[in-house]
């Protein structure tokens, strides 16, 4: 037990291989998932978990610049995870009993028993290779039920919201999205319009930071810091945010007189992060792509790059040792602090207040990743930039889109508990938005009461419809039915075979005749007097009417025959005389309508 | 029209309903009112329907005359627009006395504006013929065999020469014309453009004349019906809006460029009254007005923006965009442009290269402007791969990868359920740096092909490589100089990468050069685009990128005339101008040299010249040139052959096919290949020829899930034999169609059900008491209705599904028992079944 747990400046900590808390797979059957829908690269670190070993055969779908991206992090992790090899991890502190008497963020973790070991760069090709790649409002059909489409989000290269639509209901599911510009295309807004359901999650994880403000003391801070001559720390992703601080480095250094100032970006992905970020032209907003057009890289960390004031390695062994130059700034991974390349700078410039590390990644609180490396005295600064919808752009986005129902985690639907006082933090929203929680199931508010069928046009040739009321109009359909991946077509009837001799037709109508074979409803009223003056008119003399309490009663004496007609039936009466039935039968249907 | 608003609750439609009165016929007829689609400019649309109907004149005339007189084919389907000329094209109408056959299709002769519901608004194969005025005989079509579609004549002066440039409508007319337009009649029709060129000998009536007058533009935007309003019952005009469902089925093609020809690709396409126009090409083999389309083919008056819903470019090369800034900014068109992210970056380019040689070079006046080239680009509209592009609610367009050259795309265009595919251009094969063409298996109605080796299988792309390294290794070694006339994008990327890794291998030291301007810049769009090549290139990028050469150097005008072997690559491809023509005419005398050609060169070009054996060339100036230098034809030009088509006809199993950008000889040979493999229908139109392929698209409809369900939950596949029947009502409201079952119908409508019973009094002999008659009677039915369910309530009477049977006591005879079979409507036959069964009598009792 006191090899897992150790004490630093008044902290526990556990001292283990890293671990990951997954998603709730207890819950589902994952074998039984069809389709998996990755709304941005951050949201599938957990992916080989899920589409290996847990008998998932389905299929995922993802842009390619999250497929590229989200290769680049996993790689990353993967990488950092397997640099520093330990032979085991902690278990014995989740035993719940020990875990209890922990102290605070350890004892307040959840399902610390699923939490597991990172996966293998084999795990993420074998999961990678599963994803289907798609493009921005292409519809793919699922099944033929149902028809899904991812559209912009705006916060990341490639990220989407998603469409899961069938002919008659829409579900919009809005995940990670900006309405800020930055260096991504920017929200298709328009198309979630018309949404039954419209379900909205990954929020800003800082409500009350402004990006841009952020971005502005990232820079001033960064420049004092060196002007002192001390070094730059940012524990960072290596795609993301990262773009957007060099193009405003980019624009701020010679201003602020640090053109002499090396930056580095240190990460095994590096390169690889700083390419493709130049060759998703179609994926970027409006103003990069005109760039591209000219032709010029969309991201003015080219030019950077070229002009040796930023520098990329893989990992601070090998080139990077010779080039190293202080003062500098470092942009590195893992924001975390636990494992990465940020933990030697930690370790190196934590002792002097010269030093400052910038914390942008809003993922992490700093003041946890910052816990185990106090005393620090290199100074901190937090500047999380997170460009992901506040609660102003999601209510301005709620009018704009219109959704019926609104499904979010509950966290949205009351204020943060640290600032109970504030109202604003919150999702407003009429009517009130329907709050989940992990591991619970939600029933959507929609009841679904038509599906699409196709006429054929053989059929609809046939068709006969009635006026009924001043522009409704209606047609009795007698079809059959051919039902085929979910599609469903109305085909004509089959023409009963003509009989090909006497004999046999003789037998056929002889046969019992099939039930199934069904005659329309009828509606409306018959006016007797009408209806009597038609018998005459056909030849029946000796029409009697009589009344009752609800009706009437016709009488024709010469045919025994008894005719009731009520407001809503109509009982005849006769001898067995098919014909004489007949007859009465089609002057009575004169006078209604069939269904 | 004006003149169909006014025609339909007017005079034509009067007569109409009075002799389907009359006719007796009890069960009203549907009728749908085709209103036009009211574009912005509909008082400049030029043949309004209708309106000619009124014209007295037009009811002596000839069968082509007053075809002429329906309405720009509103509510006519194809078969209709058959009966142009006399001829051949009569063959499939009938003549029949009127009166005579059955339900609409043999109906008077329906006004403009007003057609029957069931065949042309539901597809139907056969349709009844409308004309302005009752003909005196109908006639209608044979419905069987059907072809699905008619190439029709050309009209002869079709392609001829005409100016581009917008002028008025000139002033000599050829008589037929003349003739035709006061047929048509007076007033706004008087402008109504023709197409290029009306008939030589056009004498009224001739078959040319009509055809001519059927291919006004007019006809272009009259396809479009929208907005159609069904009328229902006795003549009584409750309109409702029919919608989507509601189009003509059918889909029109006319090529303006590229039929049977390779250049200036541009085709429309007309599909559910929507006008999509794909590519807007140049043709390189002409410098004269026949270098564009001829776009007054689809207005001569009006603003292209009101003839066009969208305009398609497949990408950047100049015979499928090279006319684009003409057309949009000097004919004018300001609807949107759709094409690839990568075309829209290079084409304006290219543009702008053609602009400079055009106007630069040869002096031309009346050109594009550069201006002009970037307000055209303003217009575009990029698209992703496989992005749904909703161009309006009706119209959607799908590009799909085409891998010729650098975001080249193949596109889907689809209205409802109708769709037509083209390719532009299209490589089946992988090479060096793009991929290979794919799309699903979408089963459009139409596939518009590109044919440039219709005839051609080509042996194994490895072959050709090896071929022509050797060929230029050859040269370079006995001190020769190669010349490589391309493209600055596309081909010469490929061969570059090929040479590239060539003279590594074999450690070369002869320069390669490519000729300056693009080189550098087009490289670049590669390496920026690097998502739209192959895999492979994809792949390794980040550690070597592709596209950035070592051996190849920019070439110098002054380098031509350096002593030793070369290597240059210099634009443009065909030998028709530029630099590659300099350096051609400075090596052409020398035997040791040699020039390859690695694609296809277009007619009347230098490069068409010498490939086809011409070693004495006339150049400008009457100078002659000699050719002594080898003559090389390497096809590395990135189009699918013979083979790579059909796998694609095959990958998409479209309904028809239709072969453009490629000559009329080889397009024969594949179009039997097609139609022998695939059995579908190919056609090769040539420019301005009309291919109407009739559609029978579905209609849409929601219906109820509990309606579904219940059907559903009786098993999933109906057998062949007994196919078991679905039963609902289609409520029609406003433009909803819904399909519910009765009850739910009735309720949703506020009616209360009329039950409507019967009870029959069968008589038996049978002096026995009523409870044993009743037992009897059961225990008869029991054995005969195996399959239903009979059963003897505790009561005494038996019940047959819903059927009930009482036996009662005669009241004067009682060696007779009545038996009282009361059932409803819904159960007549089973009931009108159980009388006559039980009028023969019970068998004898076994006691």
């Amino acid at each position: 037990m006191k090899l897992e747990l150790k004490e630093c400046s008044g902290h526990v900590f556990v001292d283990s291989v890293p671990e990951f808390c997954l998603p709730e797979t207890e819950l589902i059957d994952l074998s039984t998932v069809d389709v998996i829908l990755i709304s941005n690269y951050h949201c599938m670190m957990a992916l080989p978990y899920i589409t290996e070993h847990t008998g998932f055969t389905g299929t995922v779908y993802a842009t390619e610049p999250t497929v590229q991206i989200g290769r680049l992090l996993m790689e990353e992790l993967v990488n950092f995870i397997e640099r520093v090899p330990k032979a085991q991890s902690a278990s014995l502190w989740k035993n719940k009993d020990i875990q209890r008497l922990l102290p605070s963020p350890l004892k307040d973790a959840v399902e610390v028993s699923t939490w597991r070991r990172c996966y293998t760069m084999q795990e993420v090709n074998s999961a990678l290779s599963k994803i289907q790649l798609v493009g921005y409002s292409q519809k793919i059909e699922l099944f033929g039920a149902v028809q899904v489409t991812p559209l912009s989000s705006g916060y990341a290269l490639g990220s989407s919201n998603w469409i899961i639509q069938s002919h008659y209901e829409k579900v919009s599911y809005v995940s990670g999205s900006s309405l800020l510009t930055t260096h991504p295309q920017p929200m298709d807004q328009a198309s979630l319009k018309n949404s039954d359901v419209l379900v909205l999650t990954g929020l800003t994880q800082i409500p009350t930071a402004n990006p841009d403000g952020m971005v502005g003391e990232f820079c001033s801070n960064l420049a004092l810091t060196v002007r002192n001559g001390g070094n730059v720390l940012v524990p960072c992703y290596p795609s993301g945010v990262i773009y957007d601080l060099l193009e405003c480095l980019y624009q701020y250094i010679d201003s602020a007189g640090l053109s002499n100032i090396p930056f580095y970006f240190i990460s095994p992905v590096a390169n690889s992060s700083l390419e493709f970020s130049q060759i998703f032209a179609e994926w970027l907003c409006h103003n990069k792509q005109t760039k591209v057009y000219l032709p010029e890289p969309p991201f003015p960390h080219a030019e950077l790059i070229q002009t040796n004031k930023l520098r990329h390695y893989p990992s601070i062994h090998g080139d990077f040792s010779n080039d190293f130059r202080q003062p500098c700034v470092v942009f590195t991974g893992h924001p975390s602090l636990r494992f990465g390349d940020v933990v030697h700078f930690m370790e190196l410039w934590g002792k002097s207040s010269l030093n400052t590390v910038i914390f942008t990644e809003p993922d992490f609180s700093y003041l946890e990743a910052l816990a185990p490396y106090q005393p620090l005295a290199m100074k901190c600064i937090y500047c999380p930039i997170d460009t992901r919808l506040n609660f102003i752009q999601v209510s301005k986005l709620l009018k704009e889109v219109q959704p019926l129902h609104v499904v979010c985690p509950e966290q949205y639907t009351q204020p943060p508990p640290a600032q109970s006082h504030r109202m604003d933090l919150m999702i407003d929203c009429q009517p009130p938005a329907m709050s989940y929680r992990r591991a619970e199931v939600l029933a959507l508010p929609f009841k679904r009461l038509f599906e699409k069928i196709e006429i054929m046009p053989e059929l609809a040739d046939s068709l006969v419809p009635m006026e009924i009321k001043p522009g409704i109009s209606l047609a009795t359909v007698s079809a059959v039915l051919h039902t085929k991946d979910n599609k469903h077509v109305l085909q004509p009837p089959p023409r009963p075979a003509p009989p090909t001799s006497g004999k046999k037709r003789k037998r056929a109508s002889e046969d019992i005749p099939d039930c199934k074979v069904l005659k329309p409803l009828l509606s409306g009223s018959i006016p007797v007097e009408q209806f009597v003056q038609t018998l005459e008119k056909h030849g029946f003399s000796d029409v009697k009417v009589e009344d009752t309490a609800k009706g009437h009663i016709v009488l024709l004496q010469e045919a025994e025959t008894l005719i009731q007609i009520e407001e809503d039936s109509t009982h005849i009466i006769c001898d067995n005389d098919e014909m004489l039935r007949v007859r009465l039968r089609d002057l009575v249907l004169k006078f209604l309508q069939k269904f | 029209m004006q003149g169909t608003a006014k025609a339909l609750p007017g005079a034509a439609h009067g007569p109409k309903v009075r002799a389907r009165r009359e006719s007796g016929l009890s069960i009203p007829t549907l009728w749908v009112t085709a209103a036009w689609r009211p574009r912005k400019e509909r008082g400049s649309q030029p043949g309004t329907p209708g309106s000619e109907g009124g014209s007295g004149a037009l009811s002596g005339k000839s069968f082509n005359s007053s075809r002429k007189g329906v309405p720009g084919g509103t509510g006519l389907g194809s078969r209709t627009q058959g009966g142009w000329g006399p001829g051949p094209g009569r063959v499939l109408l009938q003549v029949q006395a009127p009166g005579r056959g059955r339900g609409p299709r043999a109906g008077p002769a329906w006004e403009p504006g007003l057609r029957p519901l069931h065949p042309p608004a539901l597809g139907s194969h056969a349709r009844p013929l409308g004309y302005a005025q009752a003909p005196p005989r109908q006639i209608r079509l044979r419905s069987v065999p059907p072809p699905p579609a008619r190439v029709y004549l050309p009209c002869r002066r079709r392609r001829s020469r005409r100016c581009w440039t917008r002028r008025p409508a000139p002033s000599h007319r050829p008589a037929a014309r003349d003739w035709l337009s006061a047929v048509q009649s007076e007033g706004p029709e008087r402008g109504r453009a023709f197409p290029a060129g009306a008939p030589e000998a056009g004498a009224p009536g001739c078959a040319c004349a009509v055809r001519a007058a059927g291919l006004v533009p007019a006809e272009l935007r009259s396809w479009a019906v929208v907005g159609q309003a069904w009328s229902v019952g006795s003549g009584s005009a409750a309109a409702t809006g029919w919608g989507a469902a509601c189009r003509m089925p059918e889909i029109r093609v006319t090529p303006l460029g590229a039929g049977q020809d390779v250049g200036r690709s541009c085709i429309l396409v007309s599909i559910g009254g929507k006008n999509v126009m794909l590519d807007c090409g140049m043709h390189m083999g002409f410098n004269d007005d026949r270098r564009f389309p001829d776009f007054s083919y689809i207005t001569r008056n009006g603003r292209l923006t009101d003839f066009l819903d969208c305009v398609i470019i497949s990408h950047f090369h100049l015979d499928h965009c090279g006319a684009l800034p003409y057309f949009s900014e000097m004919v004018g068109y300001d609807g949107p442009i759709y094409m690839t992210h990568p075309t829209q970056a290079i084409c304006p380019i290219l543009l702008e290269d053609y602009r400079k040689i055009a106007v630069d070079k040869k002096g031309e006046a009346n050109f594009f402007t550069s201006q002009m080239i970037k307000d055209c680009m303003k217009k575009v509209v990029a698209v992703h791969l496989h992005q749904t592009v909703q161009v309006d609610d009706e119209l959607e367009i799908k590009a799909y990868y085409a891998g010729h050259v650098l975001g080249a795309a193949m596109f889907q265009i689809k209205v409802g359920s109708e769709s037509v595919v083209y390719t532009g251009d299209y490589n089946m094969t992988p090479d060096r740096h793009l991929g290979a063409a794919w799309i699903d298996k979408c089963r459009p109605n139409l596939l518009i092909t590109e044919s440039t080796y219709a005839t051609t299988i080509r042996d194994s792309k490895r072959c050709r490589e090896r071929d022509f390294l050797k060929k230029v290794h050859e040269t370079v070694e006995r001190g020769g100089k190669v010349l490589i006339p391309v493209f600055a994008l596309g081909r010469a990327q490929e061969l570059c990468i090929l040479l590239e890794t060539f003279w590594e291998r074999v450690n070369l030291k002869a320069p390669i050069y490519f000729s300056t301007g693009l080189t550098e810049k087009a490289n670049h769009y590669y390496k920026l685009f690097i998502t739209w090549t192959n895999q492979k290139i994809r792949k390794t990028f980040v550690q070597r990128n592709m596209f950035e050469f070592k051996h190849i150097k920019a070439f110098d005008r002054a380098f031509a005339d350096n002593p030793g072997p070369m290597v240059v690559f210099a634009t443009p491809g065909m030998l028709h101008a530029g630099q590659s023509l300099q350096i051609f005419r400075k090596w052409a005398g020398n035997e040791k040299n040699m020039v390859i050609m690695p694609g296809y060169c277009v007619q009347g070009t230098v490069g068409h010249k010498i490939l086809s054996g011409q070693r004495k060339l006339e150049m400008e100036g009457r100078q002659v040139l000699e050719v002594k230098m080898q003559v090389e034809y390497m096809s590395f030009s990135a189009h699918a052959d013979a083979k790579g088509i059909m796998q694609l006809v095959g990958q998409a199993e479209p309904e028809s096919v239709l072969l453009v950008h490629g000559e009329a000889k080889k397009m024969e040979f594949l179009k039997q290949k097609i139609e022998q493999e695939f059995r579908v229908n190919c056609y090769m139109p040539a420019n301005g020829e009309t291919v109407t392929l009739p559609t029978s698209p579905s209609i849409p409809v929601g219906i109820s899930l509990g309606l579904l369900k219940r059907e559903m939950a009786q098993g999933l596949l109906p057998s062949a034999k007994k196919p078991r029947l679905l039963h609902g009502t289609l409520i029609m409201k406003d433009s909803s169609f819904q399909l519910v079952s009765s009850e739910q119908a009735l309720k949703e409508l506020g009616l209360a059900e009329h039950q409507l019973r019967f009870t029959c009094r069968v008589h038996l002999h049978d002096s026995r008491k009523e409870q044993e008659t009743a037992a009897r009677v059961y225990s008869h039915l029991k054995s005969v209705l195996k399959d239903h369910c009979v059963q003897h309530l505790p009561d005494g009477s038996v019940t047959v599904e819903s059927i009930l049977i009482q036996a009662a006591a005669h009241s004067e005879d009682p060696g007779t028992k009545v038996l009282l079979v009361s059932w409803t409507y819904q159960d007549e036959e089973l009931g009108s079944y159980l009388t006559s069964l039980l009028k023969k009598g019970l068998p004898q009792a076994p006691s």
